[in-house]
């Protein structure tokens, strides 16, 4: 066993360096550096990390084959409840879930499972890569998934893995939601989606991109095709505005509009189409990991970047991970600030944003001290483009041609929290189309019971016939 | 992969294609658009469907080459292949209750007013067609329009071909003589659009716009191509594309539309270097 009190150091790129490329910030480990970290782990008897993953990976057991050396067995255990390691290892807040609950995190730092997660995905693909997939055999039943995002992949993948014939129908034209519009390449690199993606092609799921579920396709055409359970992954893509004047200007963007320039149409290389503009002071309005992510893409572009966000540091949604490596990359923070207003010129283009400082009051219907507006405070920061990454909210396309399947109060898709089950039979939901943007462990997480319950009510059907 | 069945040249940059798309073609309805992607470094551009055949399983478009991604689409010939296509996007044309209406179409608008013309003619509209261009070479689609509607104007800014004239005058010269339109709709450049629906106001005309905004999902997810409709915020790809052009806010539309201008010049000389390269189609 190894006593080290703190996590094994990983790699990364300098601050100043990185904030100018689209690289990935952290390097991960190498070989010696994992075995190193999996000696901290105690095999503890109670387990509490598999508790606080939300799709209950077999932690200690991976981990314990990475200290043997036996980095093929750790794939394996790894992968038998987890379809996308290489990026939950990435992209996971672990200090809320499988870390915040390791024995060694109370005397010291956790153990880095998602550090050790990475490593094995990555190990893999680097040694071993996925041309010989096992691709299991066919039950006869079909199932259909609306949306390849981290819930819709995760239900794939168990679903493919149990014999279910898997089609998934993406809007986009490339699969992965979150992970290729959303999250930058310096997170997450974009090979390593496509790679764990291709991994579920080969297990024999098929992917039709390019359909709207609700336009293109209406989710009862899906049962007359033949489709026995349909599950729903479509998310929570909508961005949210403020409704401040001004929000119409040019040089106005929202965060999914600007990251998917970005990400998903690859806008800061020059041998892509998709043009974005060069600002040269952007604000960004948000606390979120959104927030953070467009921050250090603007960055990366060029901008000087100016945070705005209405409550202080702690009450920040991010990662702590992420604010500390937008910091180190030279974002300015304005925090207990919050945008009145838009100022533009006479071409209708963003010239400078008035925001108002605030004070926090008293603790609101969240749990956090609500921000109160300083009165005579206002002040103006001038720049020529705002992000707005207030959050998203749920899009109701499939619901409008879906009869029978009913919404929360929220919007969200009504849906059982253990099951998935919806109000609609053979129909199945989870992930952020039910919740309302969450994380993307969660919706893997709820990907994985609607499988599950996907499994028993076809396999329930059959035994009723 | 979307197939080429199909392809014509109309004028010097006008094209008509006709691709495989089944999906699209199922459920496609006259007004709704698609979203393309030429290649892999392609950008995704949005175009009203001129028509689809769900036997076939295929849509055509009219689109006039004006930039980067719409000429490497007219490159294609058939037998070549689009790699992405989705749709159909936005809301149908309303045609129910319309007895009578006037269609205004301007340049390359021309081409996305014809299916709605149509349309509206078979779902038994009584449909005038007032149809404008610069000049006699750029006239598009006369044949067409003349056998779908009811009356065609066609119009030319100097008078080479039709009447001399602009869309808007002709428009009100229809309305004086004591036409009764339910319904004005019209398609084109969105100044042409502002300055039809100045036309119409006094007469309290339902006037109907099918606007062109910048796009990138096409599906509500970026907001992209939100436009002030009454001060309301709307998005054109999920809440349109057409809306009640009394209401629309012409000059913050024609703003956003001109963001990218200085990209997409820079865009047109770089597509002379990159077309001998990877890019390439001929």
């Amino acid at each position: 066993m190894n006593k080290q009190n703190t996590k094994t150091p990983m790699p990364s790129q300098e601050p100043n360096i990185r904030n100018s490329n689209f690289d990935e910030v952290a390097l991960g480990y190498d070989e010696e550096m994992a075995v190193n970290e999996a000696e901290r782990c105690i095999n503890c008897k109670n387990k509490p990390c598999v508790d606080g993953c939300p799709v209950n990976v077999r932690i200690p057991e991976f981990i314990g084959k990475i200290a043997e050396r036996k980095f093929d067995e750790a794939y394996e255990i790894l992968t038998s409840t987890n379809s996308l390691p290489a990026v939950c290892g990435r992209v996971c807040p672990q200090e809320n879930q499988c870390e915040g609950k390791c024995t060694r995190g109370r005397n010291g730092e956790p153990v880095a499972v998602g550090r050790l997660e990475r490593f094995t995905a990555d190990w893999h693909k680097e040694h071993r890569g996925n041309k010989e997939v096992h691709k299991p055999e066919s039950n006869g039943h079909k199932v259909a998934i609306i949306g390849a995002g981290p819930a819709g992949l995760t239900c794939a993948g168990d679903l493919v893995n149990k014999g279910y014939e898997v089609t998934v129908f993406e809007g986009l034209h490339k699969e992965g939601g979150v992970l290729v519009y959303g999250i930058p390449e310096f997170r997450l690199p974009k090979d390593i989606v496509a790679y764990e993606i291709d991994t579920l092609k080969k297990k024999g799921v098929k992917f039709i991109n390019n359909v709207v579920v609700g336009k293109a396709i209406y989710i009862d055409d899906l049962f007359d095709d033949g489709f026995e359970s349909v599950f729903i992954g479509t998310g929570a893509g909508l961005p949210k505005f403020m409704n401040i004047p001004g929000e119409d200007l040019v040089g106005v963007y929202s965060a999914n509009e600007y990251l998917t320039r970005i990400n998903l149409m690859k806008a800061y290389r020059p041998d892509y189409d998709t043009p974005i503009k060069k600002n040269k002071v952007v604000a960004v309005v948000g606390g979120g990991n959104v927030a953070m992510d467009a921050c250090r893409c603007a960055k990366r572009m060029g901008a000087d970047v100016h945070l705005i966000y209405r409550r202080s540091r702690e009450e920040m949604p991010a990662r702590n991970e992420e604010i500390e490596h937008a910091e180190e990359e030279g974002i300015k923070f304005h925090l207990l600030n919050n945008p009145v207003e838009i100022m533009g010129d006479e071409k209708k283009y963003v010239r400078s944003i008035k925001v108002i400082k605030m004070e926090l009051g008293k603790p609101d219907e969240s749990g956090r001290r609500r921000p109160v507006p300083v009165e005579g405070s206002e002040f103006e920061i001038e720049c020529d483009a705002v992000i707005m990454a207030i959050g998203t909210r749920l899009n109701a396309l499939i619901h409008d041609t879906t009869p029978g399947l009913d919404l929360t109060d929220k919007g969200g898709i009504e849906a059982d929290e253990e099951t998935g089950a919806t109000t609609k039979r053979g129909v199945y939901a989870g992930g952020d189309a039910v919740t309302g943007a969450a994380t993307v462990i969660k919706a893997m997480g709820a990907g994985k019971k609607a499988a599950s319950s996907i499994d028993e009510y076809i396999v329930g059907k059959g035994k009723k016939n | 992969m979307h197939k080429i069945v199909n392809k014509k040249q109309l004028n010097h940059d006008m094209f008509w294609l006709e691709f495989e798309a089944p999906y699209v073609a199922k459920k496609a309805k006259p007004g709704q658009f698609i979203i393309f992607r030429v290649d892999e470094y392609g950008e995704r551009v949005p175009l009203t469907m001129a028509g689809s055949d769900k036997d076939k399983g295929t849509v055509t478009i009219i689109f006039q080459s004006v930039g980067r991604s719409t000429k490497l689409l007219s490159q294609l010939e058939v037998g070549d292949s689009i790699l992405d296509v989705s749709g159909p996007l936005g809301k149908p044309t309303k045609i129910d209750g319309l007895k009578r209406v006037c269609v205004v179409g301007g340049g390359t608008g021309n081409a996305l007013a014809y299916p709605v013309a149509k349309g509206l003619a078979d779902s038994g509209v009584k449909v005038d067609m007032v149809s404008g261009f610069k000049t006699e070479e750029l006239v598009v689609l006369e044949d067409e329009f003349k056998s779908a509607v009811d009356n065609f104007y066609l119009l030319t800014d100097d008078g080479s071909k039709g009447e001399k004239g602009f869309t808007t005058d002709k428009l009100k010269k229809l309305i004086e003589k004591g036409n009764i339109y339910d319904e004005v709709i019209t398609v084109g450049p969105p100044i042409m659009m502002k300055f039809v629906c100045e036309v119409t106001k006094p007469y309290n005309i339902p006037t109907v716009a099918s606007l062109t905004a910048l796009m990138i999902d096409g599906t509500g997810m970026c907001g992209g191509c939100r436009v002030s409709i009454d001060g309301e915020k709307k998005y054109v790809c999920v809440d349109g594309p057409e809306f009640d052009g009394q209401k629309v806010d012409w000059d913050k539309l024609i703003a956003r539309n001109a963001y990218y201008k200085d990209e997409e010049t820079e865009e047109i000389d770089h597509v002379c270097n990159i077309t001998g390269g990877v890019r390439h189609y001929e």
